[in-house]
């Protein structure tokens, strides 16, 4: 693949897709079974997921955000996206071509769009990110108390994988981004009193852990279901900023 | 009962199923691809000295779940939670007839829980009510995305399900087990949400509330209402066989239930036949957080005690032998 094909262009515009409750790209994840071009700019994504019984309003949200991605790279002339062996795959995949959107797509079961339930996702993944930034700093300085990291802002952070990814989280939910910014902030931006650290830290773990549990479980599922799954980006071509292994 | 270094372990496997996935009692694809998911999740935790044939995982019998459990298992007592699936399978998925008689022949070693759907509305209560008195329910199953007609899933706060709950504290069954599942309606919302447990838990505050699987893939969210609710549990279904392939996330998963609940309301649990009880009991005696992860104290024996059986054996009334008991008893 190279460079400046648009199978190569279309490969990166799916890396910016990710799975909302495990805060990855799809491409990363494997969930990406293939994709074909033809000499007439037209592309062909097929998706799998790690199992038929994966929540149909994630595996909605993906294939749509990956249909929109594909569709506005320019030279693309026609975009099927299909998600493979799910339970609702005919229901989605009619929804997908028809461009129908959530609420058709499921009618009666749909009250709202899906704006609600990515908002949710992207706080969480920004508290993980939050405590993984503060739990590494609390490492890495022995001396510092959980409660004095009322005083840590973002200028703080080392300049690392875990604190570029924090600056995503943050930006994705509309949090500032400078160097003067606390870092240990609530969903809303409002900074706990110092008394409150240790519990507000205590949580944000817990939604780590949840996140990278599940994240290395729908790895793992997926390998046993499609034993040729692998991410199918080729080594080397990643994001160097990008989280790959945690637990 | 487990033996080990000097202590004796009662075990109670507080859920297990008595399951048919074979090709006749499936309705439709959905039947394949529910219990193909199950195979998987086996395939994807077991040890590989562990794993079942496909045939032998669509459907294995009484016999042989009598012998994995009490002959091989090391398990004291264990209660099934069935759930039904209607929608997949003609005769169900969990068994009814079939896991009752067994439990109606060895009423010391098992515990008949059974399920409903508020969804079923008033027909659904007199069939719950019919349902206490014949097989002497002390629990339930309530599986939320169970489908049904054109809905794919319900909430433990729907009006219908306050009113099974209320006849279920009326009738005597008191504890209450959750399992979430992918769907729900809406669909736009989080179907793994556990708040609605949080409501149930609040106003049903004689009965007890164990949730499945911790509130897997929710356990921060399951975690903060347990931390608030005094009558959530956390069953720990699906949780436990991460103690083979993920030892340090199982070890976080604890050491958190540990530190928002307390020892005394975490149930362990094989979720047979996903997976068989003797090497998660042994695996688990043996267990023992790892040494550099300082945010979580050391697993004492005590805790290992109520988990295993003695939490579960609480809430069910299960007589515990004295030589297993603790000086202090696991409270429920």
């Amino acid at each position: 693949m190279t460079p400046d094909t648009l199978e190569h262009r279309a490969h990166r515009a799916l890396d910016r897709v990710v799975d909302p409750e495990l805060d990855e790209p799809v491409t990363d994840l494997g969930f990406v079974r293939s994709l074909t071009v033809d000499g007439a700019g037209r592309l062909t994504l097929h998706l799998r997921l790690p199992t038929s019984f994966c929540a149909p309003n994630f595996a909605y949200l993906m294939a749509s955000d990956a249909k929109d991605a594909l569709t506005a790279l320019p030279g693309v002339t026609a975009v099927t996206v299909l998600l493979d062996d799910h339970h609702d795959s005919e229901t989605i995949n009619r929804g997908l071509a028809a461009d129908a959107g959530y609420r058709v797509t499921f009618g009666p079961e749909a009250e709202q769009d899906l704006a609600d339930l990515r908002r949710t996702f992207r706080r969480k993944a920004h508290a993980a990110a939050m405590e993984r930034a503060l739990t590494r700093l609390l490492r890495a300085r022995p001396g510092l108390s959980e409660q004095a990291l009322y005083d840590i802002v973002l200028g703080d952070l080392p300049d690392d994988d875990v604190t570029r990814a924090l600056l995503r989280r943050r930006a994705a939910t509309g949090l500032g981004v400078a160097p003067t910014d606390a870092v240990l902030v609530d969903d809303a931006g409002r900074r706990p009193a110092p008394a409150d650290i240790p519990l507000r830290l205590r949580r944000a773990r817990s939604t780590r852990i949840s996140i990278d549990g599940n994240a290395h479980f729908c790895r793992g599922l997926l390998r046993t279901r499609y034993p040729d799954a692998t991410a199918d980006r080729t080594p080397g071509a990643r994001d160097a900023t990008r989280r790959r292994h945690v637990s | 009962m487990y033996a080990k270094d000097g202590e004796t372990y009662f075990i109670v496997d507080a859920h297990i199923a008595l399951w048919d996935a074979r090709p006749e009692n499936r309705l439709n694809i959905h039947g394949k691809q529910f219990i193909d998911c199950f195979y998987d999740y086996h395939r994807n935790l077991s040890p590989d000295s562990e794993l079942w044939s496909y045939e032998e995982f669509l459907y294995y019998g009484g016999e042989r779940l009598m012998k994995d459990l009490f002959t091989d298992g090391h398990v004291d007592h264990a209660i099934f939670q069935p759930a039904r699936l209607g929608a997949f399978y003609r005769n169900g998925f969990g068994q009814t007839e079939e896991a009752f008689a067994l439990a109606s022949r060895h009423p010391g070693k098992l515990t008949y829980n059974h399920c409903w759907d508020p969804r079923f509305a008033e027909d659904g209560l007199a069939r719950l009510r019919r349902d206490a008195e014949r097989f002497q329910l002390k629990g339930a199953k309530l599986y939320t995305a169970e489908w049904f007609g054109d809905s794919r899933g319900y909430r433990l706060d729907d009006p219908w399900s306050y009113r099974c709950l209320e006849a279920a504290q009326e009738l005597g069954i008191r504890n209450i087990h959750i399992h979430k599942g992918p769907t729900i309606r809406p669909l736009d919302r989080d179907a793994f949400d556990v708040a609605d447990v949080d409501k149930a838990a609040t106003d049903f505050p004689e009965l007890n509330f164990v949730v499945e699987h911790c509130g897997l893939p929710r356990l921060e969210d399951f975690c903060w209402i347990a931390t608030q609710e005094p009558n959530v549990h956390a069953g720990l279904a699906v949780a436990m066989p991460f103690i083979h392939s993920r030892p340090r996330y199982f070890a976080q998963i604890i050491g958190e239930l540990l530190y928002w609940l307390d020892e005394n309301r975490i149930q362990f649990s094989s979720d047979y036949a996903l997976w068989t009880p003797r090497w998660l009991v042994e695996r688990f005696v043996d267990f023992q957080i790892p040494a550099d992860m300082t945010e979580y104290p050391p697993l004492t024996v005590a805790q290992k005690k109520k988990i295993l059986g003695l939490n579960a054996a609480a809430m069910y009334d299960i007589p515990v032998p004295a030589q297993c008991a603790l000086a202090e008893p696991a409270g429920v």
